[in-house]
């Protein structure tokens, strides 16, 4: 399964990494969101400060809809299932190994986006390891249910449309857990963080092992 | 048995929601405390019962059955979104008549409180099932994907039940089946609340009845179109 999971993994982030979709499409969207956000809340240093943690989470999560819609469109294809199947790939090997491509792809957003806080925002964290942990964990529970919920959505030509729909609910306890980890990291409130930490660990455990057991009934024909 | 009851079982829901309604309206007397407000009782935890236990803890099941290879059937995919619809509509339900509640007793039609949260949350997940159904797929594969999605949505079912114990809420304790398993409430107030969840409950399972039917009745007419267009096809091969 681990051996699967490399391997699909380096499939993945060299496609990315030759194609630059992300770089040149989802990584300025979210630096983009950013910047609107800015501009709806005005310029006033302390206003942008005390709603960094949920603008931050929130360009998060609506650009991990995009990386969902770009990591599924990678397996798409029915040609590219029967392929991996043909090949013996395990369907749980095939499930982490993408989801570990887009959890190195969403840790590589959440640093842009911590550096725009820092340069836009002015915001001064206080605790580095709760922010460290806090995104790492989120974006592991980001990682394994985009995929999940990916092949969920079905055929490309409805994704675009379904997928945010179905995703971003689910994604809930991840802003909610996310926000108040920030706060805590921002604030010094470093004892306050842990139960918050626990419910992104939980959400990431249990969505990576639904993922695990539901990926390959759902990839069948 | 099934003509029976197809002829009895809609209108015993009626008659029964009827009679809940006239009971509570007219016969129980107002609370102590919440005075006429507490007549919204007789209809929104039965409502809210149906919704989030019945209903979706019906299209879990059901889900589990179809995924399970031993029992895998489409009958069970159909029940399954039966259910859903249904339970949807029952949860728009339970939250349109909390917040009648709401307003006058917190003056508010919404707060974000964790019950209410979880429920609206719960709703938009089970709006996305309903999405998902009506993408075009094989008939097993959609059944798979509304499988699993009712399973991972259906996790949501226990946390608005506990979200009262778990956070401090604005939204009350469970009145019959609390901890203590202590009702705290009496006489006619109560036999009208038991009224109501049977009542519901019954209109709940007229509904998906007619649902499973319709459900059924589209797919077989979906087969018979496509066998139509096989022949015709065949029909065209044969003369050419």
């Amino acid at each position: 399964m681990f051996r699967d999971a490399a391997l699909v993994a380096g499939r993945d982030l060299r496609i990315e990494l030759r194609s630059r979709v992300v770089l040149w499409q989802v990584l300025p969207f979210s630096v983009l969101a950013l910047l609107l956000f800015a501009f709806a809340f005005g310029p006033s240093q302390a206003r942008l400060v005390q709603s960094a943690p949920g603008l931050f989470w929130l360009a998060l999560l609506f650009s991990t809809v995009l990386f969902a819609q770009r990591s599924r469109a990678l397996e798409g294809s029915p040609a590219t299932r029967e392929a991996a199947r043909l090949l013996g790939l395990d369907p749980a090997g095939v499930f982490l190994g993408k989801t570990v491509a887009l959890f190195l792809e969403l840790v590589v957003l959440e640093v842009l986006l911590v550096v725009g806080l820092l340069l836009l925002f002015h915001v001064v964290v206080v605790s580095w390891l709760v922010l460290i942990a806090a995104c790492l964990l989120a974006a592991l529970g980001l990682a394994s249910a985009s995929v999940l919920y990916g092949a969920l959505s079905g055929e490309a030509r409805i994704r675009s449309t379904l997928l945010p729909v179905l995703l971003l609910p689910i994604l809930a306890p991840v802003l909610i857990a996310g926000v108040r980890s920030f706060q805590a990291a921002i604030k010094d409130g470093a004892g306050l963080s842990g139960r918050w930490l626990g419910v992104l660990a939980v959400f990431s455990v249990v969505y990576t092992g639904l993922g695990i057991a539901l990926y390959g009934p759902l990839e069948e024909n | 048995m099934r003509k029976q009851l197809d002829r009895w079982l809609g209108p015993l829901a009626f008659v029964l929601v009827a009679l809940d309604v006239w009971l509570g309206l007219w016969i129980t007397p107002p609370d102590q405390v919440q005075g006429d407000y507490v007549r919204l009782v007789y209809v929104h935890p039965a409502v809210a019962w149906v919704a989030l236990y019945v209903a979706f803890g019906m299209a879990g099941l059901c889900s589990v059955l179809y995924l399970w290879p031993r029992t895998r059937s489409l009958a069970f995919d159909y029940a399954a979104a039966a259910a859903v619809e249904v339970g949807v509509v029952f949860t728009i339900l339970t939250c349109i008549t909390g917040a009648i509640w709401g307003r006058p007793t917190w003056g508010v039609w919404w707060t974000w409180d964790a019950r209410l949260t979880s429920t609206a949350l719960l709703a938009v997940m089970f709006l996305g099932y309903l999405a998902l159904r009506r993408v075009p797929a094989e008939p097993h594969v959609r059944a798979r994907r509304c499988a699993v999605m009712a399973l991972v949505a259906a996790v949501d079912v226990p946390i608005v039940h506990f979200s009262v114990n778990w956070w401090n809420t604005l939204h009350q304790g469970a009145t019959v089946l609390n901890a203590n398993l202590s009702p705290r409430i009496h006489g006619s107030m109560a036999w009208t609340l038991l009224l109501s969840f049977i009542a519901f409950t019954l209109l709940f399972v007229w509904m998906v009845i007619a649902r499973y039917r319709l459900e059924v009745l589209r797919h077989s007419g979906e087969n018979k179109d496509l066998d139509r267009a096989l022949s015709e096809r065949r029909a065209e091969g044969a003369e050419a």
